[in-house]
């Protein structure tokens, strides 16, 4: 798949500004007044740029009000529905403690459940899809719910928590990884299946429809960069995981020890979202391709 | 609504036969000319007269090789647009409802003043059949003509998806597949018609043809050529010699 910068700023950052909110809707870090409004609206701008980052790769963005209708069957409707919703809810959980010193719980809770249901409704937008295998498998949202999870534990300050599922994400990244590289062929898909002729013998393509590049291509026939897929999972195991995991757990916590895990982290998740689509192989590509 | 029908009246769809195919892209001409005049947004062509010219298609024609493990390789020419599924993917992972399946006749379609254009159709089709219209910003499929079939300002034999009533070769059917009792079906029956993609699960309406098994050419009566000279003689055998010593 493509690895658009609109889909890997907006799954970076929403979910890293959906996980802080799951953690200060739970009170960590306990904050009021100006300390609140920081953290609020660190929360804010990453979680509403993210969606707003989102809205880039969309080709017609006047009829953007219908995506809240389809929740019925639509996951990518469900994501528009409960990242609203979470972002209403935390409105006067944050004004209160904001302007009037006071926590109310029961939405702080409420809040809680909703953004970590918004990514977990992020997650099923890729994993439902069954034409790229490597998205289709339950470790999927998984995966998405630990990133957020650890990501706001690391901004909310809580570093020894923040260590410890910073781990087991990483751990979990890199099982996904040897996971993922199976699932396209354990599917059975291939060019005889694409094109119903492989039970008369091996199917190679003579010619392609069409000599120039077109929207499936460029959307979901990105080949470019695999063959750095190692060194780049590598790289992003490092800094997502290994490399804030040891700053968190060995090193005393303090605002400096944070904030460089941190940077570690989020540059971590950008890689590794990078390489999320980049790596994704689309069944289409069987029509395509010229081994 | 982007629930799909738990069945519909009729199953209309098209049978293309990979036998009879002969790869002119004739359907795709006739059908990007169809469509770009009528139902929704034309089909654009990006850069159409520089130098990487690429444009909106909803049928499309490959062209494969088959090796058979025992006989002489075939050439299928392959075309390739929307398959009509029954459990049509890209109609439940629409936000806006823009994509539906109609309850009448099963055919699928893009109602262009909802769509937003996110793409997220085209991701969930495994068959390559939905193209993003790089200059509208909608999703465009093939509407099975759903403006000729049932178009009686056309003469009846025009009543038909403009690539069928184009095909020189008659590779491409037009018909009922939810009627066990149609042309259609009686032809998938008869000629082993099959799935793309089965494992899908998709449940593709659009059915092909394979082609017939080719006859099996007598080859075992030619010897195998010898060569006519092993030695070079002459001049040209000395300086080849010669040149071989340096």
């Amino acid at each position: 798949m493509h690895p658009a910068p609109s889909v890997i700023i907006f799954t970076t950052f929403s979910g890293l500004g959906f996980g802080l909110l799951a953690w200060l809707g739970l009170g960590f870090p306990d904050v009021s007044g100006g300390t609140a409004f920081a953290f609020f609206f660190i929360a804010y701008a990453l979680a509403v740029g993210g969606l707003l980052a989102s809205t880039f790769h969309l080709g017609n963005r006047k009829n953007a009000i219908y995506a809240f209708s389809q929740w019925r069957t639509s996951w990518l409707s469900r994501e528009g529905i409960a990242s609203v919703m979470t972002l209403l809810v935390f409105a006067p959980y944050a004004l209160s403690l904001i302007f009037a010193d006071t926590a109310l719980p029961f939405l702080g809770y409420l809040g809680s459940i909703l953004a970590l249901i918004t990514v977990f409704t992020t997650s099923m937008i890729y994993t439902q899809l069954k034409t790229i295998p490597r998205w289709n498998m339950p470790l999927n949202p998984v995966l998405f719910l630990l990133y957020a999870l650890s990501g706001g534990a690391l901004m909310a300050g809580e570093a020894k928590v923040a260590g410890v599922l910073i781990l087991l994400l990483t751990l979990l990244q890199v099982a996904a990884w040897k996971m993922g590289d199976d699932r396209l062929s354990s599917t059975g898909t291939d060019k005889g299946t694409a094109t119903g002729l492989g039970s008369i013998g091996t199917v190679r393509m003579l010619e392609s429809a069409h000599t120039a590049r077109n929207y499936i291509l460029d959307e979901m026939v990105h080949i470019i960069g695999r063959k750095h897929a190692q060194k780049l999972r590598m790289i992003a195991g490092i800094l997502i995981g290994a490399l804030p995991a040891a700053i968190l757990l060995l090193t005393p916590a303090g605002h400096v020890t944070s904030f460089v895990a941190l940077a570690c982290h989020i540059l971590g998740v950008i890689v590794g979202r990078w390489l999320f689509f980049a790596e994704a192989e689309h069944v289409v590509g069987m029509y395509y391709s010229r081994d | 609504m982007t629930a799909l029908p738990a069945s519909t009246d009729k199953k209309l769809g098209l049978v293309i036969d990979l036998d009879t195919c002969v790869g002119c892209h004739g359907c795709v001409t006739s059908c990007k000319g169809w469509n770009t005049e009528n139902y929704g947004v034309p089909l654009s062509d990006m850069d159409a007269y520089g130098a990487d010219p690429s444009g909106t298609f909803l049928n499309r024609v490959f062209s494969y090789e088959v090796q058979p493990a025992d006989k002489p390789a075939q050439t299928v020419h392959f075309p390739k647009s929307c398959l009509h599924c029954e459990d049509a993917p890209c109609v439940t992972v629409c936000p806006t409802g823009a994509s539906y399946k109609r309850t009448e006749d099963g055919i699928v379609l893009v109602n262009e003043d909802r769509c937003i254009g996110c793409g997220l159709c085209a991701w969930a089709c495994p068959y390559g059949a939905r193209e993003l219209d790089q200059a509208a910003g909608v999703m465009k499929k093939c509407t099975l003509c759903v403006d000729r079939i049932y178009n009686e300002n056309l003469e009846e034999v025009d009543r038909v998806p403009s690539c069928v009533r184009t095909c020189p070769a008659g590779a491409r059917h037009f018909g009922d597949l939810g009627d066990p009792d149609s042309d259609v079906s009686k032809l998938v029956a008869e000629r082993g018609g099959f799935d793309l993609m089965p494992e899908q699960g998709t449940k593709p309406v659009n059915k092909y043809l394979p082609p017939r098994p080719k006859d099996t050419m007598e080859t075992a009566g030619i010897p195998d050529l010898k060569p006519v000279a092993t030695e070079a003689k002459g001049f040209l055998g000395w300086l080849d010699k010669a040149l071989e010593k340096l």
